[in-house]
């Protein structure tokens, strides 16, 4: 097997015995063991950390943590339906290319005037260590990741236009996230370290809580996540709220200023629950809550 | 070091390589596990497992290669000290409620009940000794305390015992045979695309124009390309109503996701086994039935069969003409199955019925035959293969 090429800083202070900057959860981010396990690996090695998971668990937010926690600048990469691997290195524009020379500019001999950096090209020759994250990779074409192995193994690149290579001056700690959309290919995963976010339990889900709203009040966080997790119980539910579900509905409950009271009367049991809205995204999830609850009554009654 | 563990893990169907296996090795040699065994978990976790599908086959491995493993104090205490228990509750209840609670019989005799139904729980299941879903049962569910019943859990999910993170097997739902939705479906379907120009040029071919104005010697030459399409096409079969309607919601799912992942989708329905007669509408049967015949001139070779259906029924209703349920069949199911797999050469059968309970059934195992071993389980994993087989 090749051996990475030791990345200038991180490795040579591992080397020296230092120690790096080690990711843990921060005040507004509550992440497990295992996640941290998983980050410091993929910092301390230089490989690419890929992190999946249901929506609205914090997979892209855990960059920018990461980017706070060590102290380095985030450069986010959005991949869409349309994104092609090269956009990510550079562009080459020929079409102003082709203005210019109409209009007898004389930055047209130089075809460097016309190379367009991608976010790759920015990470790799930033001054300081960067955070890069490419955010939903499994939008993109089934061969993007493969297209990008290479770039991301060397993390190197070789501008056909110019004929130069570029090099990333330090190695980035990139950071994947995927929705499971598309299969990501074996080559491409046997270079990333993997974490899969799991659904957070009552407990974490009550630190996370208290870490974005800390004054919230007790009972009514309380009687929230008893509605939370009975909806996210029922089976049938087409998507099931997450964390950031959960936020938002919180953050409009403390707005609205709802009695506690009003959520336990009103559990999904026997109604569905104030401002659902925030909670349910679809109206067929809607019409099988007030259907259950319907039942409920009748049973009840 | 770890060898046994990772041939353990590629027997198990964890395709692990070798690559990973150094780079597990690189990890811990710069000290990024430590030395607690939750952290190796973790660490080798986040190397070797590059799909949630197989962390549930992990962690069985884990448990399995790592079973002396166990940290030296032992299992993690059972029994749940009642002072800590009072503080749980106390977090909980409310002051009014606790006076409930002494009113209605006393706190030490709740705790009593609840500390009976742990040992029950206990019992029952390893791994399940963290929780108790007391549930509708409890007595906190009884006096109404807490509509959903109180869970006992320790006090900070992070200091669970090492051992047992992985013997509760959190990610078992995530395994590769679970039941799909439409979503997933999608996704297994996607590897059936093949993509085609064809049609009207409606799309500026930029670097066709930029080619053809260079060479144009700078004056404008547009070029024009069609609309990218997936170009697949597929005929869908479905065995409709009798031992079906346990499998309706899975077909439907299967029905939303072909729909919206191919263009050219044609279905038509059946009942039990193909014969001469195929409709559209199930309700309105009479007016939609086409013959077999009809479908098999309309839809040429290049056409993808897949029928979906239980293929549970008698063995007459196969090999016997007129043993239709319904009608009087001059010729029997297989002659049909025959036309139809020599016509369209691309042919798979899709079958709900759990695979484990396929050998019970003589019918499945006919059928099994008469498309010369195409027939899938309708799982994610079945789904894949089926399209992988038909995309060649």
């Amino acid at each position: 097997m090749r051996e990475w090429p030791p990345g200038p800083t991180l490795a040579a202070d591992f080397a020296r015995g230092r120690n790096v900057a080690q990711f843990k959860g921060t005040e507004t981010y509550v992440a497990s063991r295992e996640l941290e396990v998983a980050v410091n690996a993929a910092v301390a090695l230089q490989r690419p950390l890929l992190v999946k998971g249901e929506p609205g668990t914090g997979k892209t937010v855990l960059a920018q943590e990461i980017a706070t926690a060590l102290g380095y600048p985030l450069i986010e990469w959005h991949i869409k339906s349309t994104t092609k691997a090269q956009q990510g290195l550079y562009e080459y524009d020929a079409v102003s290319r082709l203005r210019d020379g109409q209009l007898g500019d004389p930055r047209v001999h130089d075809i460097a005037n016309y190379i367009v950096r991608g976010k790759l090209w920015d990470a790799f020759e930033s001054e300081q260590p960067v955070v890069l994250l490419i955010d939903e990779i499994d939008k993109a074409d089934i061969e993007f990741p493969n297209d990008l192995l290479l770039e991301l193994d060397r993390m190197q690149f070789f501008v056909y236009e110019t004929r130069k290579t570029v090099q990333a001056r330090h190695r980035p700690v990139v950071i994947i996230t995927s929705n499971n959309e598309k299969e990501l290919p074996d080559a491409f995963l046997r270079r990333c370290f993997f974490h899969y976010i799991r659904f957070p339990d009552r407990e974490t889900m009550e630190m996370i809580v208290r870490a974005h709203y800390p004054d919230i009040r007790r009972e009514l966080l309380r009687e929230a996540l008893n509605v939370f997790f009975e909806i996210r119980e029922v089976n049938e539910l087409k998507k099931k709220p997450a964390t950031s579900e959960l936020l938002d509905w919180l953050k409009l409950l403390t707005i609205e200023d709802m009695p506690p009271e009003a959520l336990r009367s009103s559990d999904s049991r026997t109604a569905i629950p104030p401002l659902y809205g925030a909670l349910l995204k679809n109206e067929q999830d809607v019409h099988l809550l007030e259907r259950l609850a319907f039942l409920a009554r009748r049973r009840g009654g | 070091m770890f060898a046994p563990f990772i041939l353990a893990l590629r027997a198990a169907g964890v395709p692990a390589s070798i690559t990973e296996y150094l780079a597990l090795l690189r990890a811990m040699k710069e000290g990024v596990a430590g030395f607690s065994v939750d952290d190796f978990y973790h660490l080798s976790r986040a190397a070797l497992v590059k799909d949630e599908r197989h962390l549930d086959r992990f962690d069985r491995v884990f448990g399995e290669v790592f079973k002396g493993l166990e940290s030296p104090t032992g299992e993690a205490p059972r029994e749940l000290p009642a002072e800590w228990l009072r503080k749980m509750a106390e977090k909980i209840l409310t002051p009014e409620e606790m006076k409930q609670i002494e009113a209605l019989g006393g706190f030490d005799k709740l705790m009593e009940t609840l500390k009976q139904r742990l040992a029950e729980q206990k019992g029952r299941h390893q791994g399940g000794s963290k929780w108790i879903g007391t549930a509708g049962t409890s007595p906190f569910g009884a006096y109404g305390y807490n509509p959903e019943g109180v869970r006992i859990g320790q006090e900070e999910s992070r200091h669970r015992r090492a051992v047992k993170v992985w013997d509760q097997r959190q990610f078992r739902d995530l395994d590769e045979d679970e039941a799909l939705s439409s979503r997933n479906m999608k996704v297994a379907l996607r590897r059936l695309r093949r993509f085609a120009r064809t049609g009207a040029a409606t799309e500026l071919d930029l670097p066709g124009t930029i080619g053809a104005t260079a060479r144009n010697g700078g004056s404008l030459d547009l070029h024009m390309v069609p609309e990218r399409h997936n170009a697949v096409k597929v005929l869908l079969l479905m065995d409709i109503g009798g031992s079906m309607d346990d499998h309706i919601r899975i077909c439907q799912e299967l029905f939303t996701a072909a729909r919206s992942e191919f263009k050219h989708l044609e279905f038509w329905y059946f009942h039990n086994c193909p014969y001469e007669r195929v409709w559209r509408t199930n309700r309105r049967r009479r007016e939609t039935e086409r013959p077999t015949m009809e479908m098999l001139r309309t839809y040429g070779p290049d056409w993808r069969l897949v029928i979906v259906g239980d293929a549970t029924m008698s063995p007459y209703e196969i090999i016997q003409p007129g043993g239709s349920v319904e009608h009087w069949n001059e010729e029997a199911g297989q002659v049909w199955m025959d036309r139809l797999t020599r016509h369209f050469r691309k042919a798979a059968w899709l079958n709900p019925v759990e695979q484990s309970h396929w050998r019970y059934t003589q019918s499945i195992a006919m059928l099994q035959r008469l498309m010369e071993n195409r027939m899938y389980p309708l799982t994610l994993a079945g789904l894949e293969t089926m399209a992988r087989e038909l995309a060649r």
